[in-house]
């Protein structure tokens, strides 16, 4: 079982095809669970404290705004634990710890450059593209086995 | 550690989000759901909620899918009657995402047909006992 980051980092599609196929979504809810559950958290009922755009440090630089490296605090450690990634080009409407373009932006740079098997893909808009679309993630995924 | 997930319908399944509550009602699981106008959320141990999602991915393989929620159920962080109203930020992502759900239980139904896996039926057939009527005809055989 591989541990497969995917982008947008809470597509309900792409989680739900990665984890059918036998393999581990790394998601954004999962990193959000951690601080929102934690009781230890110590200024609810945030779950960004300000330690996050700290640990954000580690991928983008400390001019960059507070809230790119408070994303990054989330969705750093997963980029670092993938073995893959699946990457949709046009990721429509995404709001919320996924709704910053300057992060998105970096967080598909840091997939790209991690030397890890990436495929590229669009949403489907037809039948076709769309028996391409589980085609082709499911024989990528049968290929990390 | 407790953990929470969506259970989303596609528009097109015969599955209701009723269906699937009334199944998890049913079931000697120990888990908190909460129905909603697209699908279910559920709320239990890791590994009483990974148990049932296999049952639920058996009421239609094609046309239920699942993902990670970070907050519990009824979160006052999250839960709009709690914040004035309006929807959760997370829901645009799934009503967006909720229109191609079709063309991808499709796409997922005819992989299934292209790729059916192992024919059970032959393996089990292979491993079947044989009858008690060949046997006791073989036994004869042998001892006449």
């Amino acid at each position: 079982m591989a541990k497969v980051i995917i982008y947008p980092t809470t597509s309900l599609i792409l989680a739900d095809l990665v984890d059918r196929m036998g393999h581990k979504a790394l998601v954004a809810p999962e990193a959000v669970r951690d601080r929102v559950t934690n009781p230890e958290i110590k200024s609810p009922p945030l779950n960004i404290t300000p330690e996050e755009p700290k640990k954000g440090l580690k991928y983008a630089a400390v001019d960059v705004p507070s809230g790119i490296r408070g994303r990054m605090a989330l969705i750093g450690p997963l980029i670092e634990e993938a073995d893959a990634g699946i990457i949709l080009d046009d990721p429509g409407v995404l709001t919320g710890c996924a709704g910053c373009n300057r992060t998105n932006e970096l967080v598909r740079l840091l997939i790209k450059t991690k030397g890890i098997p990436v495929l590229d893909l669009k949403y489907p808009r037809d039948d076709t593209e769309a028996r391409g679309f589980v085609a082709r993630i499911k024989a990528f995924l049968e290929g990390l086995k | 550690m407790r953990i929470t997930k969506y259970i989303i319908t596609s528009p097109e399944s015969e599955v209701l989000p009723s269906d699937i509550a009334m199944r998890i009602y049913g079931s000697q699981h120990d888990i908190n759901v909460k129905e909603t106008c697209f699908g279910i959320i559920i709320n239990g141990e890791e590994d009483e909620v990974a148990d049932l999602i296999k049952e639920i991915r058996a009421m239609d393989p094609t046309g239920i899918f699942i993902k990670d929620r970070g907050f519990p159920p009824g979160d006052l962080r999250r839960c709009r009657g709690h914040r004035g109203g309006g929807a959760r930020p997370g829901y645009y992502m799934i009503e967006s995402e909720s229109k191609l759900l079709p063309l991808i239980s499709k796409a997922l139904a005819s992989e299934e047909k292209a790729d059916p896996g192992p024919k059970e039926t032959e393996t089990i057939q292979k491993k079947r006992p044989i009858s008690i009527k060949k046997l006791d005809e073989i036994i004869k055989e042998e001892i006449s």
